[in-house]
């Protein structure tokens, strides 16, 4: 009996070493400043955060970063025009959006680059094929410049315009994770598999650190 | 006894590869076709109707409608190499996309590819060689 009571002991402890907390890391670009804290100088990081944003979506209404308080979500640049990495995109983002379907604290939020033919009926129904209801998952368009400029320079996807590109567009596939302070948490190649199921997990551990 | 077993075993080895050497012409054929014919899937066609040819979703149609594809494929070169839209039944759902063409696609590619994409997906339906294409694609407008 005793022995049996020493080897519960002995797995308990050894479970809870085992739920050590995992933490994400947080990307981009930082600088440290000074704040002075009852009267001490004290240094604290500041990390880059996505900036104020203001896009149309599939139902024709005005989004912004303020639609996006308060949860973690995943951001993707597409056009629905496009047949080479987009879908691929997509039908692995349907999975990410089915693990956390009705999760009020999880969004997705895919920018269309397509400014003048990605018009939000055209997003809609897109949104209908692929079989996404409701603004869990936004599709947004907005000014050209401000989509590629967030693109670039906030979530550190590179998208360009080509003429040389049979689809006029040469952009990246990530899929970035953005947590609650609108820092940027993992970015994953949205085409490959293993990768996004690597991001169904992170959002998880993102969302375990909010519990405390 | 145990020269005998490893005798036996040496003779059966011999016998697969006599038999596997003596593949028919028309096996071959098949196997070519349908190999290159991946590849061709891979880069023109996956991205859209997916590795296992589900499709995705209302925006692309899957290749698993076997009646489909059997009654059509006379039809299907000309659908690779024009593009299609409009409205179109598979599996008992429409679809009303637009697929792109590829122009550029030789006979030999476009029979390739049928081979693949109809013996793949939960079809059976043997070679469709080059001969066949090129009667097919000449056929287009008609």
């Amino acid at each position: 009996m005793k022995r049996i009571s020493y080897f519960l002991l002995l797995t308990g402890l050894l479970s809870s070493c085992a739920q050590k907390e995992q933490k994400l890391p947080i990307l981009g670009s930082r600088e440290p400043v000074e704040k002075t804290v009852d009267g001490k100088t004290v240094v604290d990081t500041v990390y880059q955060t996505i900036p104020s944003f203001k896009f149309i979506n599939q139902d024709s209404v005005t989004v912004t970063e303020k639609d996006f308080d308060n949860v973690v979500y995943v951001a993707d640049f597409f056009f629905t025009s496009c047949t080479s990495i987009c879908p691929v995109m997509h039908r692995n983002m349907l999975k990410v959006y089915h693990a956390y379907k009705n999760n009020p604290g999880v969004k997705i939020l895919s920018h269309s680059i397509d400014s003048k033919y990605d018009t939000p009926s055209v997003m809609k129904k897109y949104a209908k094929k692929l079989g996404v209801t409701g603004n869990q998952w936004q599709f947004v368009n907005g000014p050209h410049d401000e989509i590629y400029n967030i693109a670039a320079k906030n979530y550190l996807v590179s998208v360009e315009e080509d003429g040389n590109d049979p689809q006029n567009y040469i952009h990246q596939g990530w899929f970035v994770l953005i947590d609650k302070q609108k820092r940027l948490r993992g970015a994953y190649d949205g085409t490959n598999p293993q990768q996004v199921n690597q991001l169904i997990k992170d959002i998880q551990v993102l969302l375990n650190e909010y519990k405390h | 006894m145990k020269r005998i077993i490893t005798l036996s075993l040496l003779l059966l080895v011999c016998i697969t590869i006599i038999f596997n050497a003596c593949q028919s012409q028309a096996e071959l054929d098949y196997a070519r076709y349908y190999v290159n014919g991946k590849g061709l899937y891979e880069a023109h066609c996956q991205n859209c109707h997916g590795e296992d040819g589900k499709g995705l979703g209302q925006l692309y149609p899957p290749l698993t409608d076997s009646l489909f594809l059997k009654r059509n494929r006379t039809k299907l070169g000309c659908i690779i190499k024009n593009g299609l839209s409009g409205k179109i039944e598979i599996n008992g759902q429409e679809f009303d996309g637009q697929m792109p063409a590829e122009t550029q696609m030789t006979n030999m590619e476009i029979a390739q590819l049928v081979t693949y994409i109809t013996n793949s997906f939960g079809n059976k339906n043997g070679l469709y060689d080059v001969n066949a294409a090129a009667a097919d694609i000449k056929n287009c407008d008609k």
